[in-house]
């Protein structure tokens, strides 16, 4: 791969990291292949699990030129999700779900409003459920975070609120299936045993477009159900 | 998904309250302190505030949590809804702030919203938040009360140029319970009355609380005045979740066998500050508590309502509440 002159802000990205001795970063565009996509971009950061610098989606908006603030926070952390840690080149002002979903290619959590008022972006941080897209990733450094890829078990077994999801015919567009699939999770952790309105409050802050909250709480109360039985 | 990307500032994470605020000091107006942060990534995102320097609160690990003392309750400004919410001390003693916590948007913003920036959480009115010179952001008109302006949410109260009302479910009742903020910044600490704490615009339009720049909530104080009282709270709102109130009211009553020995009625969302009933508080100390106080409660509470082209439907709704606030 080469480097092009185009994107500035990914060869610093890249000479910043290498500077600091991760190999984990990469440039995945290169001039010999100028038609990319955007779903073909993201499908390629997710087939190479690569670290890339989001200079294309973030624009020139967020790409200051300090790197490395002196008195501010420092952009490379590593990130606890899904039980492994990920070495992350971070903005100040940049969200969990675009480092989720841009910088490392978990494109699971969806962006529905971007302002925490649709719940497609909840993860669980720490125990608690979060919108993803208004929480600062600087923010979760020294926090577990669980989004929805980290919930099937090794041998490809769903999470039993996925099973059950899909046995209640909760998702119909399944945009915010992963958001509601994450406030179900968190809920049952806490309280493995709900009452039904305990669940409706619970997975009230998800809104679905199709209407399907009625699905979506079957399934919580069949996957309570079978988690006491199995 | 460009649009919404956040602007460029410098974060800073102090783990000390001083250093918090000589980093606030040093940005003044330029600085931001950012708590749980769904007011603030709005705004940014917005473009509606460019802060030079955001200050990120959280590690600030004294200001989180919920004490109980001789004289009452403190609870530490960065203390989320949720622990409000589930916080047995709160629950047994001061059930009206649990109840209004749990009220508040939605579980996932309650998780991380907390207790301060739920109190400092700015206007709410649309066209403010659009981004126009209105008078709150420092021009010179009010496009919410236009004549052909959309107020169904608006003020029916003490409308001094800005028609905004307060969008804060804790301030109504904290303001209920007499409670007391605790500020700080480098000079010294400094405690305000929960009734005080709001700005009126007709004190001062651009701002919604007595917090300058360099100034700290740092926690807030409930004396043990109301504990255990009789208490209401209700917000109407057009969802069940997520939504500010179109009407809140809170309330506590002190009961004797036959009558009411005291009481604080406050309703949200119908006034820039969350707005005390102290007429209807005169009136009903001494009466019996039935149907018929209520109802002349509710009457005396709209009295001077001044409603604007579409939030009539305000005033019946506050009064039924009062009156539903006061029969219990």
């Amino acid at each position: 791969m080469s480097d092009t002159d185009a994107f500035e802000p990914v060869q610093t990205a890249r000479a910043l990291s290498s500077a600091v001795g991760h190999s984990d970063t990469a440039v995945i565009m290169s001039e010999t292949k100028p038609e990319w996509s955007r779903r073909n971009f993201i499908k390629g950061v997710i087939a190479s699990g690569v670290t890339v610098s989001g200079a294309v989606y973030f624009g020139p908006a967020l790409t200051r030129p300090n790197l490395l603030s002196a008195q501010g926070v420092e952009r490379l952390v590593a990130l606890n999700i899904n039980g492994q840690t990920r070495r992350v080149d971070v903005l100040p002002g940049e969200t969990l779900a675009m480092t989720l979903r841009y910088k490392l290619g978990l494109t699971g959590t969806k962006l529905g409003c971007d302002r925490g008022e649709c719940g497609a972006c909840t993860v669980i941080i720490s125990g608690t459920t979060h919108y993803s897209c208004s929480t600062l990733t600087q923010r979760v450094r020294d926090r577990e975070i669980t989004t929805v890829e980290g919930l099937e078990s090794p041998d490809g077994k769903l999470h039993p609120v996925q099973q059950a999801f899909i046995d209640e015919l909760g998702p119909q567009c399944g945009f915010c299936t992963p958001g509601q699939v994450m406030s179900a999770v968190a809920l049952l952790e806490a309280n493995p045993n709900p009452t039904r309105s305990e669940a409706r409050i619970a997975m009230s802050g998800n809104l679905c477009r199709c209407g399907a909250y009625d699905h979506y709480l079957n399934g919580v109360m069949r996957a309570a159900e079978e988690s006491q039985n199995g | 998904m460009m649009k919404d990307m956040i602007p460029g500032f410098d974060l800073f994470q102090p783990t000390e309250i001083e250093s918090a605020l000589e980093l606030l000091d040093r940005f003044g107006e330029d600085g931001w302190a950012l708590a749980g942060g769904y007011d603030s990534l709005d705004w940014f995102k917005n473009r509606g505030k460019h802060p030079e320097a955001v200050i990120d609160l959280q590690g600030l690990t004294g200001l989180n949590g919920i004490l109980e003392g001789p004289n009452g309750v403190e609870i530490g400004a960065l203390t989320t809804l949720t622990e409000i919410e589930h916080n047995s001390i709160i629950r047994e003693r001061f059930g009206l702030l649990a109840e209004a916590a749990s009220k508040v948007a939605s579980p996932q913003i309650r998780n991380a919203g907390t207790l301060g920036g739920n109190l400092c959480q700015d206007a709410r009115c649309w066209y403010y938040r659009y981004g126009v010179s209105c008078y709150r952001a420092g021009g010179n008109t009010c496009y919410a009360s236009a004549p052909d302006a959309l107020n169904r949410e608006h003020a029916l109260f003490g409308v001094n140029r800005c028609v905004a009302v307060t969008p804060s479910d804790t301030a109504v009742a904290l303001v209920t319970l007499d409670a007391e903020m605790v500020i700080r910044n480098s000079g010294g600490e400094r405690i305000v009355n929960a009734e005080d704490f709001f700005m009126k615009p007709s004190a001062d339009i651009t701002r919604m609380t007595v917090l300058e720049a360099g100034d700290l909530l740092t926690a807030i104080r409930i004396p043990n005045t109301w504990a255990g009282a009789d208490f209401y709270f209700e917000k109407v709102t057009d969802r069940n979740s997520w939504d500010f109130a179109l009407v809140s009211v809170a309330s506590a009553i002190k009961n004797s066998a036959d009558q009411i020995d005291d009481a604080r009625i406050v309703c949200g969302a119908v006034q820039c500050i969350p707005r005390r009933l102290e007429n209807v508080e005169v009136m009903i100390r001494g009466r019996v508590r039935n149907e018929n106080t209520a109802a002349q409660a509710g009457a005396l509470a709209v009295q001077e309502a001044e409603p604007l082209n579409y939030n009539h439907f305000k005033i019946p709704l506050m009064e039924n509440l009062v009156k539903r606030a006061v029969r219990g």
